[in-house]
């Protein structure tokens, strides 16, 4: 923490420099992926709460912005509620969803990879309820207009996105600066090291899982609102994908879970990584495996991701959170 | 201030804790002896909220905490320590303390200031920094002991808090547990560590296969010939004779 704030003058400059960025880039595709960073990043930072700090293993995260997505797309085809306020109500829709999961699967005790199951459990529930029911337009999807304007979140150039993406990825920074600091990221991280201990000393253990996996839910819907309104365009496959779930767990995990800027820096890695492969190999699949390749490098020898590897360096003595899970040893 | 009434848990045929009938008054220090598997660590935590109790009922403070979850009897006053010591392995030792120290308090300053004095209390102060897996087997049982306090308890329930220390340790700790009645909390303890519950308690019970056999003065109790079968038994005479 004092580490962080000390440094703080040098993020503010950093800061700055993404704010910057767009006047000194006028390559379209160099926005579009660092947008896509960002987007992702912000995604790994909801994960992040859950899983990094309070160490509730999520596999359906994309549940979250699927139902925000929907909720606020739907309210615009249907009754042109415009997105700009439509984005608050997919906020709380995916909180809400957040509360339900939550109670439900932690009220019954569900931990590790049973907590994990049941929330890809309720992705694809949801996945399979969207392709049913005819509000979410089925099978056959939901289109947008294109209609650019701040009151439906849309903008002509993607720097606008850029931005938008920024702001969010901002906001999820500064929730996660704030958990560090405070009694409920405190909270939390006592429940992800020792849940009968923090239990113990006073901790409700079940409200304060409830919170963090609103508070993801919370951010997932935001996102989900964001992509629709860059995408123009919902279905459920799309909503509810595995992959979104994956990605946002992958960028957390390569970063460093529980840390401020550890999906960030995952994000940026995985993404550059991705966007390197594909540029330099021709052979289809091939850069798959080679991001692939470099996925199981990172993870297997890394186990406190990239930014634990460089704290690590930093202060030799210093061990981090997946060392300790697994050396949870008892006197 | 504790009362135990009539108690009683089941393990599918096994009755691990047997109609037990206990008192805790303020103030006192009092001790749970009795051979490995009596049922002591069981008993603290059906006390605790962590088991549900089969039959009987526990009251604290004259209000029943049956059904109650460990968090809420933590906030009514009364914390248990694990004898399996718990800690926050990935934080350090001021972390740990501040996490019983926010019970309290939302300020984290405030959380901070407070576990330090506890660390001071229980003598972990030039500890504070170090990682919670770094801890000798003494300082861990002295983080339990500081966690629990840093809640501000009416009631600690120290379970085993002297299991594999050296005999200075243990007269350290010993020191601090006295120091910490003299604050005015309460102390109730599971202990295998004759010489310290000789030392440390007002009156004592003993627990064998479940049941109470045994309570009054910690001398009276060790002079008593069914708690030295029940040791003799379990080929524990050595630690009664060094206790006696
Ligand atoms: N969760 C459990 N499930 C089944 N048996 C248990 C459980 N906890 C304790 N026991 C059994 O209950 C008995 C009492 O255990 P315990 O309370 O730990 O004894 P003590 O603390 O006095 O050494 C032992 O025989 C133990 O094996
Ligand atoms: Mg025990």
């Amino acid at each position: 923490m004092t580490n962080f704030r000390n440094h703080l003058y040098f993020l503010l400059l950093g800061a700055l420099a993404l704010i910057v960025l767009p006047y000194f880039i006028s390559s379209r595709f160099y926005i579009d992926v660092l947008t896509l960073i960002f987007f992702t990043a912000y995604l790994g930072q909801s994960w992040n709460i859950l899983g990094g700090y309070a160490g509730q293993f999520s596999f359906g995260g994309v549940m979250f912005f699927g139902t925000g997505a929907y909720v606020s797309s739907i309210l615009l085809t249907t009754f042109g509620f415009p997105p700009i306020f439509g984005i608050f109500l997919a906020i709380l829709g995916g909180a809400f969803l957040g509360l339900i999961v939550g109670y439900m699967s932690f009220r019954s005790g569900l931990k590790g990879s049973y907590f994990a199951l049941i929330t890809l459990a309720f992705a694809e529930l949801l996945r399979v309820l969207a392709n049913s029911v005819e509000f979410t337009g089925g099978g056959v999807g939901l289109f947008l207009t294109y209609a650019p304007g701040l009151s439906n979140l849309q903008f002509e150039s993607p720097v606008g996105f850029y931005y938008f993406a920024l702001i969010l990825m901002f906001i999820s920074i500064a929730i996660v600066y704030w958990l560090e600091s405070s009694r409920f990221g405190a909270q939390l991280v006592a429940i992800r090291e020792n849940e009968d201990a923090a239990e113990a000393l006073g901790i409700n253990t079940l409200k304060c899982k409830i919170y963090a996996i609103m508070i993801m839910g919370a951010m997932g819907g935001a996102a989900g609102t964001f992509y629709a309104q860059k995408y123009l365009y919902l279905d459920p496959p799309i909503a509810y994908s595995i992959h979104l779930s994956v990605e946002m767990l992958l960028v957390t995990i390569v970063g460093g879970m529980g840390t401020i800027f550890g999906p960030l820096v995952g994000a940026f890695v995985l993404h550059t990584v991705n966007e390197i492969a594909r540029h330099f190999i021709d052979t289809p699949g091939l850069s798959l495996i080679v991001y692939g390749l470099i996925l199981i490098i990172i993870i297997g020898y890394l186990p406190n991701g990239l930014i634990g590897a460089f704290k690590k360096k930093e202060k030799k003595s210093d061990s981090t959170s997946l060392d300790k899970k697994t050396s949870r040893g008892d006197s | 201030m504790l009362k135990v009434n009539n108690v009683t848990k089941r393990f599918g045929g096994l009755v691990a804790v047997s109609s037990v009938d206990l008192e805790v008054n303020e103030k006192e220090i009092v001790s749970l002896i009795g051979p490995n598997g009596a049922g002591k660590t069981t008993l603290f935590a059906m006390v605790a909220g962590f088991l549900k109790a089969d039959e009987g009922k526990v009251d604290f403070e004259n209000a029943s905490v049956l059904g109650m979850r460990p968090h809420q009897i933590c906030k009514l006053g009364m914390v248990r320590t694990f004898q399996i010591t718990q800690p926050f392995a990935g934080l350090t030792t001021l972390e740990n303390i501040m996490v019983g120290a926010y019970s309290n308090t939302s300020e984290t300053d405030l959380a901070r200031t407070k576990a330090e004095e506890v660390a001071e209390v229980v003598g972990m102060t030039s500890l504070l920094n170090q990682g919670a897996d770094g801890l000798t087997v003494a300082g861990r049982k002295r983080l339990e002991l500081a966690r629990a306090l840093a809640t501000d308890p009416k009631l600690l329930l120290l379970d085993e808090v002297m299991a594999g220390l050296n005999p200075t340790e243990i007269d350290d700790i010993v020191t601090v547990i006295k120091g910490i009645r003299d604050r005015g909390v309460t102390i109730f303890l599971i202990e295998h560590v004759m010489k310290a519950v000789m030392n440390l308690s007002d009156r004592t019970y003993v627990l064998n296969d479940g049941k109470l056999i045994a309570s009054g003065t910690p001398s009276s109790v060790a002079e008593d010939p069914q708690v030295i079968e029940a040791y003799l038994g379990h080929g524990a005479a050595e630690a009664m004779a060094e206790g006696a």
